[in-house]
């Protein structure tokens, strides 16, 4: 019998490659003389619906709690706690999906894709850290975040980022901001969720060199405090405009700042900045011819800017897999190379006309190549008002937290004798040493 | 909070205006999607008839154990004594030993149920979503083996990494409240 069976299963193999392309049942299914029912396949429910609301009404409890810690209880000790809540509940209970930060590319995708329908909640997800932070400032870095939390835990020995170097790395940031919002509007990649530093840790597994960057940027958190909100997050970008034109602020003193520069080096991300003295009349004078210079640099920056990017858009457009597609295809059709792919094999089985990718890819490389031009003149103008806005000297009589910078952590009110005087720790008066 | 004390100044007043224009702006933006926003959550799921079975999703999945598994239509099945998604196309011996066997992991069960006909059942514990006996079962049988994201073990990425690696596009998002994509008997 085996014999026989051996026999036949070359000759059944070629007889069934013949009917291959046939898309029904080769082998009618069988009725069982003896009765047999057939099992029953199972499949496992997603997780239900109303959960993901139930996520929504715990970051916006989580953000209401945190702009109220922040801001009326001042509470170090409160904010710390809260954002350990949030690092276990978004991070390692949810396991950081879906986040604020990724939220945003679901919502340009939608903005710009018609098919793609983007879930009610990820909306709420993205817009309610915005407009909280419209009210009271970044309160959602200080302790909803999990990214951030998981950073803020290992700040341990922090130094001081020289202003013309934070300033500088904060580019990285908009630029991240920018090719997220230029691939993900022309559905090619996610690129905020695939690089995400830290989900690898919340999963306990995830890409190997994803990982490594993670682990890298909690090194760094060592010793400066939250880099990947500082000088990368994209979101963060979003919040710091938002947040310069908060309701209400962080405000290092409960009522007025006496100048005693206690706080000055309690913020380990550099967003305490002090009084001012006015200029001398000499380096007015030199700042004036400079700030015309800067002005009209501006255009120039933009338009080097989108020729930086015209050249980096063929990079980038092969983020999409439709065009990488089409320049694999183009590769074996031309017989530049041999061998094939599982995709140029998925294509060629599917039946669809080469002309046709052609086609849909090089209208993705346009788009993408419009969308660079944009996103270039974005990035050289940005650096062009940075450059304008050091120049200018703003007036500060005492010190504060930097609305765009501040995280709202919460680590300065400490520092603050006047503080003290309130949580009545030292007597009125006792704080003045003079 | 001291600022809002303040009588109006002209600096907050024109940050009330700005603060005004940013929320009347993401207002609009959520105007303009709630047309278009989707009732439900989605979930990833794969196209069977899409799919080609290349192995990727054993691989790609952001979980040590992929999320992706062989999944059996029985009303589909053959119930083929010689399973091509069960024995290796050069195999030896038509019998349960684990060189004839095409699955890695020994997931399928192989059971006697009548002459000629054989039951095989996927331990869902061993498999690891390889597609190696769907790409077989594709190839000569009736396709009823085919993979799925099991929603019991997918953390639903915002972007899933099997999605991204997958070559024929099989992966969509698809309604939290059908979120798989079954074979049925007597498709076209």
């Amino acid at each position: 019998m085996k014999r026989l069976c051996l026999l036949i299963i070359p000759v059944a193999f070629s007889l069934f490659s013949c009917q291959v392309a046939l898309g029904v049942e080769r082998f009618p299914p069988p009725d069982f003389e003896s009765g047999h029912q057939l099992p029953q396949t199972t499949y496992p429910p997603a997780r239900e619906g109303v959960y993901e609301y139930i996520d929504v009404a715990v970051l916006l409890g989580a953000l209401s709690l945190s702009s109220y810690l922040v801001l009326r209880r001042r509470s170090r000790r409160e904010i710390f706690a809260l954002m350990l809540f949030s690092l276990l509940y978004f991070g390692f209970w949810r396991k950081g999906c879906i986040c604020p930060v990724g939220a945003g590319q679901n919502i340009v995708l939608s903005v710009f894709d018609s098919s793609y329908a983007v879930p009610f909640v990820v909306v709420l997800f993205f817009l309610l850290p915005l407009v909280f932070t419209l009210f009271f400032g970044r309160t959602f870095c200080a302790a909803v975040c999990p990214l951030g939390a998981i950073q803020d835990l290992v700040v341990l020995k922090p130094t001081a980022v020289p202003f013309w170097l934070e300033s500088t790395l904060r580019l990285l940031a908009y630029l991240y901001l920018g090719a997220a919002v230029l691939l993900a509007a022309t559905g090619s990649a996610f690129i905020i969720c695939r690089y995400d530093p830290f989900v690898s840790f919340f999963r306990v597994s995830g890409n190997l060199n994803v990982l490594i960057i993670g682990a890298c940027l909690l090194v760094i958190g060592v010793f400066v405090g939250r880099p990947y909100c500082r000088f990368l997050c994209p979101y963060g970008v979003i919040l710091r405009q938002l947040s310069r034109v908060s309701k209400w602020r962080v405000t290092i003193t409960p009522d007025e700042c006496i100048n005693c520069r206690l706080c000055e080096d309690s913020c380990p991300f550099g967003a305490i900045r002090g009084s001012t003295t006015d200029w001398p009349k000499r380096d007015y004078n030199k700042s004036k011819t400079r700030l015309a210079v800067l002005i009209i640099l501006a255009p120039v920056l933009a338009l080097s800017g989108a020729l930086a990017t015209r050249t980096a858009s063929g990079w980038l457009s092969r983020a999409h897999p439709t065009v990488r597609l089409a320049d694999r295809v183009y590769l074996e059709e031309s017989g530049k190379v041999a061998d094939t792919t599982d995709a140029s094999l998925a294509f060629r089985g599917s039946g669809k006309p080469i002309e046709e990718l052609y086609t849909d890819a090089s209208n993705i490389q346009a788009k993408i190549g419009l969308g660079s031009l944009i996103f270039g003149v974005f990035i050289g103008l940005l650096i062009g008002v940075k450059l304008i806005k050091h120049s200018i000297r703003w007036h500060r009589t005492g010190y504060e937290a930097d609305r765009a910078s501040c995280l709202a952590c919460g680590r300065c009110f400490d520092y603050c004798p006047r503080e003290q005087v309130r949580l009545k720790k030292i007597k009125e008066g006792a704080e003045g040493g003079e | 909070m001291a600022e809002n004390k303040n009588n109006i100044t002209r600096r907050n007043f024109v940050k009330g205006g700005i603060r005004g224009g940013f929320l009347a702006g993401l207002g609009g933006l959520v105007g303009a999607l709630i047309g278009k926003t989707a009732k439900t959550h989605t979930v990833w799921q794969i196209d069977p008839e899409i799919c080609i079975a290349c192995g990727n999703c054993a691989t790609h999945c952001v979980l040590e154990e992929s999320a992706v598994k062989c999944v059996h239509a029985y009303a589909v099945c053959g119930y083929c004594d010689l399973c091509t998604g069960y024995l290796m196309p050069e195999a030896k011996e038509l019998d349960t030993g684990a060189e004839n066997e095409l699955c890695p992991t020994g997931a399928i069960k192989r059971t006697f149920v009548e002459d000629p006909y054989y039951e095989y059942t996927i331990d869902e514990s061993l498999c690891n979503g390889c597609g190696k006996c769907v790409k077989g079962c594709n190839a000569f049988g009736n396709g009823s083996l085919f993979l799925q994201v099991r929603h019991d073990r997918c953390l639903n990425c915002n972007e899933c990494s099997i999605a991204a690696a997958c070559p024929s596009g099989a992966y969509k998002r698809i309604s939290i409240d059908e979120p798989y994509l079954p074979k049925k008997v007597g498709r076209a």
